[in-house]
């Protein structure tokens, strides 16, 4: 039970040898066969049903902001399938390591899986869940064509997708950082991480990063320069507000991860000494940049959640949103004051009574713009026609358990009550209560809200539910004994305990766990079986849900091209609007040509070699480093001497397209009547 | 819901919860602080989870009696509401924040029971992976084992001589980083005899789990007579017992040193405790008196006298 052997250097294989996969470990045996295994059998059913060609053209080089967002989403559904893997194995771990006994997995194997399965949750689960959903909804909330730079939107993708590869390759070649999924140093420096887990922790980090922040100077453009005529910024649906809150976070926040990594790299790669014990080096410095990045990211998060849930509850009380100014002005203060609370993060760190007690406010502060949201979702819903279909009732079980979530969350904002729950699993209770209870609800509300406009048609309900209440409970029965335990002075990231008394709390934990995860599996089948069932679940108008915004005004799905003439909005109901009129499908008598952008292979070619950088500095196999940085940079070029980037989609093809959609428009109507 | 009730119950009932069940003032200052700040928040709390499910069941889209206003977005009287609520709540325990914050500050001396009893000092440096801890004013160390005088206050003062720690004892209150490097401070004051357990709560390798101590609080001969059992060890915490220690170990139990290097705090903040490196402070102060002209140099060590 050793980490896997690291090699001296050569040039040819840096510090990897055979022994860099731990041949002898079972349990990363099984998984990583599992994982190649299922590869395999996609790319082989790939080739039997000859869908090369089609995945290529229509998927894997697509610029299309719904293809991307979709692809994202497919990125975050996996992930969460291994982030839930880890999470089994800890409450499996902890419920045999707490009635005596050191349970079945090793403190490096333990260490590495807590780690793994926060890494893997923030940035390769709950980003991709929520950037995907951006992707596909925004542009048509605002009636847009597409994203403004469709390219970049592309590369963004494939550099995350290059993250997630590089974490999970770690699992079979080498090892994953055993630092806790925000590696602290001094214990993330070489002198006490000297394996190559950290260094798979800083590029996939730093290779995906990019990719978030270039998705949020895209996803930022495209809402302040592509707005439908008409549409002020007072008039965009609430996502879009929160779209636009959460991406400007990320493009002032993201760079303050990069620059920490790379310090952290500086240290681990070039012996300087910026978080090190030793010559001057400051850990503190990096605990303070880290959460100055990690609050702000907390807000990138819940912010869309938030968006989805302001879309979730007009549309399914068929009433419109109640206080829509209110949301507006609450969104925009959270997205200052992420900034400004960083600190509640260590309380226990040592900072005098002032400071503390000022970053504690500042927190508290926070939650009277989300009460106010949480009120307005109430009043939304009141003397409202509530339907609880599938993305509703998600809906309500967020509001339940969010704000109890809250509750604990400003309780550990007072600096004296953090000083005996900081740490404690208490801690990982509550930030599990508003990251799923926030975050993984909102987005399979979205999924299931949003799914029929992206794929022309429905989730199935009776399958849907069964998640909803699986994780509903589940949740509440794997959580609640961690709020407890934390009372009794349990800390977090502890590979065994003995304590008779956690044991039974322990195991219910676990029970918990094991109730989440039959949700999950309904997940899965719900989309499964969706699928196969998809001719009964068609959605024929685009307006399954009789909502509001402006992305029901068009086909499910969308043409490429989302509109074929651009509406002209007057409210931010504006679909609804168009309904009350009578005006909801508008049929115009000439169409004009659409200027589009066209596929290109480069932003998935750059994404793949990045996984050959990345993987070539973990190694410190220079030759591929390098030669992948060249060629990454040299596809870069040769993308911009192609000048074929952009067609104009004829008026003739618009109008066949859209003679179809009216066609089965009228024949649904038609069905209606009779 | 049903957990929460579970829990909560358990809270009232005190049932082995070591934050609700604490044996000094610090403890006992945090746990009513935080039973205060939950009592606030309930306030808006419990009725948003009524009105959620309260709404949620009367204007279900089957009960056609109940209003429908599909148009009704706005109210001033409701918006004040719910501006105001939530503004009120986060008012109050804002103020409760301030001053808790400076009355639970861990650098706050905490007064003794009894008048005129000086507070027992204590060094804590945290290792790979087990707790030291030095008594300067007795010249005794222990391992993995902390004792307390009940009713006398106990004024620590911490650092690590490895990664990031933080030292927790749940039923006294407070916990607080270790830092390579840096000092922090910490004062606690058990009231009742008992052991209690203690740990770190940061996480620091694979180790971790295993760096347990247990607090043992005694009254004053109880606390003499540990001392004087601490003396009889032949153990000494010299250069060369320190270095000794300072290895990586896991799951280790209690242990004693009769003598200790009076100043080897001091030397493992400034990381010299063995013996091979200059002590930071020295370091600081020669590269002080290098940049010094011969005038500065004079003031400097006037300064340095009259303190």
């Amino acid at each position: 039970m050793h980490p896997a052997k690291i090699y001296p250097e050569n040039l040819l294989t840096g510090k990897l040898g055979i022994d860099s996969v731990p041949w002898h470990e079972p349990i990363i045996m099984v998984a990583g066969a599992g994982m190649v295994g299922g590869a395999i059998l996609v790319l082989g059913l790939i080739t039997y049903f000859k869908q090369w060609k089609y995945l290529w053209t229509e998927w894997l080089t697509s610029v299309d902001h719904k293809k991307i967002g979709a692809m994202y989403i497919i990125l975050a559904l996996i992930m969460l399938l291994r982030g839930f893997a880890d999470a089994l194995m800890m409450r499996t771990q902890q419920a045999l390591a707490s009635g005596g006994g050191h349970g079945y997995l090793p403190p490096e194997h333990f260490d590495q899986i807590f780690t793994a399965h926060g890494v893997i949750m923030i940035f390769f689960m709950a980003m991709p869940f929520v950037v995907g959903l951006m992707n596909i909804v925004m542009p048509l909330q605002i009636g847009a064509r597409d994203v403004a730079f469709p390219y970049l939107n592309s590369m963004s993708f494939w550099l995350t997708a290059a993250g997630a590869i590089l974490v999970n390759v770690s699992l079979v070649v080498g090892e994953f950082a055993h630092t806790g999924w925000l590696a602290y140093p001094p214990l993330s420096e070489l002198s006490y991480s000297p394996g190559v887990g950290v260094d798979y922790y800083l590029w996939a980090l730093q290779i995906s990063g990019l990719g978030t922040l270039l998705s949020g100077v895209n996803l930022v453009t495209t809402i302040f320069k592509m707005r439908a005529p008409g549409m002020t910024l007072m008039r965009m649906p609430i996502f879009t507000w929160t779209t636009l809150a959460a991406n400007i976070l990320i493009i002032a926040a993201f760079p303050i991860l990069t620059v920490t990594l790379a310090m952290l790299g500086l240290d681990r790669y070039f012996g300087m000494h910026f978080f090190t014990n030793e010559a001057g080096g400051n850990p503190m410095m990096y605990v303070n940049l880290i959460w100055a990045w990690g609050h702000p990211e907390v807000y990138i998060l819940v912010l869309p959640a938030f968006g989805i849930f302001s879309e979730v509850v007009p549309t399914f009380s068929g009433k419109r949103l109640f206080g829509y100014d209110g949301m507006v002005y609450a969104t925009m203060c959270i997205c200052l004051l992420s900034f400004v609370v960083w600190l509640h993060h260590f309380f226990t760190m040592g900072a005098g009574a002032n400071v503390n007690a000022f970053f504690g406010i500042t927190t508290m502060i926070i939650s009277i713009p989300t009460g106010v949201k949480i009120f307005n979702w109430l009043f939304t819903m009141f003397r409202g026609r509530v339907r609880f279909e599938v993305p509703m009732l998600w809906t309500t079980g967020f509001i339940i358990t969010f704000v109890i979530g809250g509750m604990t969350g400003v309780l550990m904002a007072v600096p004296g009550a953090d000083f005996v729950l900081h740490n404690s699993v208490f801690l990982i209770a509550h930030f599990h209560n508003v990251i799923i209870g926030g975050v993984v609800f909102a987005c399979i509300a979205g999924l299931n809200y949003w799914f029929p406009k992206a794929f022309g048609f429905r989730l199935h309900a009776g399958l849907g539910k069964v998640s909803f209440w699986c994780w509903l409970v589940g949740f509440y029965i794997a959580f609640m004994p961690l709020y407890a335990l934390g009372l009794m002075g349990m800390t977090r990231r502890l590979d065994y305990m003995n304590n008779p008394v956690w044991h039974v709390y322990l195991i219910v934990a676990m029970v918990g766990a094991l109730i989440i995860f039959a949700g999950i599996i309904a997940q899965v089948a719900q989309i499964a079986y969706s699928i196969w069932k998809r001719d009964e679940l068609r959605d024929v108008t685009g307006d399954p849900w009789d909502a509001r915004t402006l992305e029901w005004a068009t086909s499910s799905p969308p043409p490429f091209y989302n509109f074929a003439v651009v509406p002209e909005i007057g409210n931010h109901d504006a679909f609804w609007d168009a309904k009350q009129r009578g005006q909801g499908h508008p049929r115009p008598k000439t169409y004009e040509p659409i200027h589009m952008p066209r596929n290109t292979p480069t932003g998935l070619l750059i994404g793949l070699v990045s996984v050959g950088l990345g993987f070539g500095l973990v190694w410190h196999i220079w030759w591929m480093a390098g030669g992948a940085l060249l060629v990454m940079i040299g596809l870069g070029i040769v993308h911009t001497f192609n000048e074929d980037r952009d067609y104009y989609v004829q008026p003739e093809e618009v109008k066949a397209i859209e003679d179809a959609y009216f066609a089965r428009l009228q024949a649904a109507n038609k069905k209606d009547a009779a | 819901m049903a957990g929460l009730m579970a829990a909560a119950g358990l809270v009232l009932s005190g049932c082995k919860m070591a934050v609700m069940d604490p044996k000094g003032p610090v403890g006992a200052g945090e746990k009513d602080l935080i039973l205060l700040a939950v009592a606030l928040m309930l306030i808006p709390v419990i009725p948003v989870i009524v009105m959620t499910v309260a709404f949620a069941w009367k204007y279900r889209a089957s009960n056609t009696r109940a209003t429908y206003a599909p148009d009704f977005e706005h109210s001033n009287r409701i918006e004040a509401v719910v501006w105001a609520v939530p503004c009120l709540i986060i008012l109050a325990l804002g103020a409760v924040t301030w001053v808790s914050t400076h009355t639970l500050d861990p650098r706050k001396a905490v007064a003794a029971t009894t008048p005129n009893v000086k507070p027992v000092e204590v060094e804590v440096v945290s290792l790979d992976w087990k707790w030291l801890f030095i008594y300067p004013d007795y010249g005794v160390a222990s391992v993995n084992e902390l004792a307390l005088p009940v009713g006398t206050p106990v004024h620590f003062r911490l650092t690590s001589a490895t990664v990031m720690n933080a030292f927790f004892v749940p039923q006294l209150g407070s916990q607080i980083y270790t830092m390579t490097g840096m000092e922090t401070q910490l004062n606690l004051r058990a009231d009742a005899a008992g052991d209690y357990e203690g740990m770190s709560t940061n996480y620091s390798g694979e180790g971790f789990a295993g760096m347990k101590f247990t607090a043992r609080a005694m009254d004053q001969a109880g606390f003499d007579a540990w001392i004087a059992k601490a003396k009889t060890s032949t153990k000494s915490l010299d250069t060369a017992g320190y270095a000794a220690l300072a290895k990586r170990s896991q799951d280790v139990p209690a242990s004693f040193y009769g003598s200790v290097d009076p100043n080897l705090f001091h030397r493992v903040l400034n990381k010299c405790a063995d013996g091979s490196t200059t002590c930071t402070d020295d370091g600081m102060k020669m590269a002080m008196v290098k940049s010094m002209s011969a005038e500065q140099c004079k003031k400097a060590t006037k300064i340095e006298r009259k303190s």
